[in-house]
């Protein structure tokens, strides 16, 4: 158990100096939610075309596009698991006996600490535009652990994806394909009851309408979030520890 | 399961791994021995890679058995793991660190913690000779310098078996050198059995006590390199022993992908 975790805090450590060294990325991935917010959420604010009950519509989405904004670094997270396959790095990973787990784990909870920052540019984002946003301890913490497990889930998803696809042109490809769908098939920005029905059934089954619920009751609602927070961090929960075991195994397939 | 022989630090019998319709190895068997430089050669595609990657238990065979340090690497691989260390083709030191960050990176991945781990990673940046630059990041080094971290890194836990896939592949006569001088001075401190592959001549005659030569997945001959070059004739190279026994002919070039990292590597160390 101690080996575990000294191999997962080796890699966690060594992609979060990486992340740390090179703060361009967060910045240029910062761009999308400032205009997301400031462009589109103004802009529709004033339609008042979506209802969204007894909150503004930049506050509804405010956390969709935070969201978002995980799901969007997040998923492509598995070029640089391409990348480092192709410079031999996995190599050198796969035949120390640290568990895959906690190789998955470590590259994980670097992307759960990548999440984080990209709350802090959403919540900057919204301070400024005066979003409504709840400032309390608990509710900043409920938001930073969903953050965090959001992250952690897209980003182990797309491991899975570049185990399986295994090169970067395929991986673009198909990274492209999964954002959008995932996105509109959410209540990232409009509410699940404006859904049709089987739009609502993908709802149902997609990760990220629990991650915008939990981080839309946490930040805006203040307890009237859709579903419970046990439920959604439940369900996220499940689904990162199935993603987690999925891609264990096929990891080592990679240098194969 | 067959019992390892006690007496060999690798023992390969009748190895064999299919993809799809090729043999990459065909009944492969090659035993070698406790604390020996041992070079494997082979033409593009002759199955050296293949091999390596199953005793470092990357890939599984598809029949045969190989035992790595007493352990078979099918049934027992994370006890192959703890034993052996794995320099691959490519440079697997992480360009965006240090090279004490890369160090800490292995030092956490074999479990090494405390003390013992601030003792070997000094120990090993002064094995590679990169004291003074150890706080740079790897990818402002030259290529010497990143393959002996990269040495310095697979060799940190001690492990009893090293193998090094084409280790100075594209780098230049002095980096090909310091290397070289590296695995010797390993060897003698350590009597760690060293496992390399090579298309380098020269290379192997230097540093190897045992070769052999594979041919379409096959052993060609084995045996100590003056063996071999006295059994092909008084003024024999190693090369003509090389063309003797794999009969390589320029159609046979391997495949696109192993020429393709094999540049790849050359041209990054450039």
């Amino acid at each position: 158990m101690k080996e575990f975790f000294y191999a997962t805090a080796a890699v966690a450590q060594a992609e979060i100096r990486k992340l740390r060294r090179d703060p361009t990325e967060l910045f240029s991935r910062a761009v999308q939610p400032v205009l997301w917010l400031a462009v589109f959420g103004q802009v529709f604010s004033k339609v008042r075309g979506i209802p969204t009950g007894d909150i503004s519509y930049l506050d509804f989405m405010a956390p969709g596009i935070l969201a978002q904004s995980i799901l969007f670094t997040a998923i492509f997270y598995g070029i640089a698991i391409i990348w480092e396959r192709d410079l031999g790095i996995v190599h050198k990973l796969l035949v120390t006996p640290a568990s895959r787990t906690a190789l998955v784990l470590g590259k994980a909870l670097a992307a759960g600490s990548r999440g984080l920052v990209q709350a802090i540019v959403v919540y900057l984002v919204a301070l400024g535009l005066h979003i409504g946003i709840r400032w309390d301890l608990w509710a900043m913490v409920s938001v930073a652990l969903a953050v965090f497990l959001g992250s952690c889930i897209f980003s182990t998803f797309s491991l899975v994806i570049a185990c399986v696809v295994k090169t970067r042109e395929r991986f673009m490809g198909i990274g492209q394909v999964l954002t959008m769908p995932l996105f509109f098939a959410s209540n990232a920005i409009y509410p699940i009851e404006l859904m049709p029905g089987w739009l609502k059934t993908i709802a149902f089954v997609n990760p990220l309408t629990y991650l915008v619920d939990a981080l839309r009751d946490s930040m805006i609602l203040g307890g009237h979030g859709m579903y419970s927070q046990t439920t959604s961090f439940g369900i996220m929960a499940a689904v990162f520890v199935a993603l987690l075991v999925t891609a264990s195994k096929l990891y080592p397939g990679l240098v194969r | 399961m067959t019992k390892a022989d006690p007496t060999c630090s690798i023992e390969i019998r009748a190895l064999t791994k299919t993809f799809d319709a090729t043999c990459a190895l065909d009944h492969l068997d090659l035993t070698i021995p406790h604390q020996c430089i041992f070079g494997l050669l082979g033409p593009n595609g002759a199955g050296k890679s293949t091999a390596i990657k199953i005793l470092t238990t990357l890939l599984d065979a598809t029949s045969g058995f190989a035992t790595v340090a007493g352990f078979d690497v099918a049934s027992k691989p994370v006890e192959v793991r703890r034993r052996i260390g794995y320099v691959p083709q490519m440079l697997s030191a992480d360009g965006a660190l240090t090279a004490t960050e890369n160090l800490m990176l292995s030092a956490g991945l074999y479990g090494l913690r405390g003390t013992e781990r601030s003792a070997r990673i000094h120990e090993a940046l002064v094995f590679s000779g990169l004291e003074s630059m150890s706080e740079n990041l790897v990818k402002t080094y030259s290529g010497g310098m990143i393959r002996r971290l990269e040495i310095a890194q697979a060799t940190m836990h001690r492990p009893e078996v090293l193998f090094l896939d084409e280790p100075t592949i594209g780098l230049d006569p002095v980096a090909r050198r310091t290397v070289w001088d590296r695995l010797l001075e390993l060897k003698a401190s350590t009597g760690m059995t060293i496992l390399i592959t090579t298309h380098d001549m020269e290379e192997a005659d230097y540093l190897c006590e045992y070769l052999a030569i594979l041919h379409q997945g096959r052993l060609a001959v084995v045996g100590r390199p003056a063996d071999l070059k006295a059994a092909i004739g008084s003024k024999a190279t190693l090369s003509d022993v090389f063309v003797a026994h794999s009969g390589a002919v320029l159609e046979q070039g391997g495949h696109y992908r192993d020429v393709r990292e094999a540049r790849g590597t050359a041209q990054r160390l450039g």
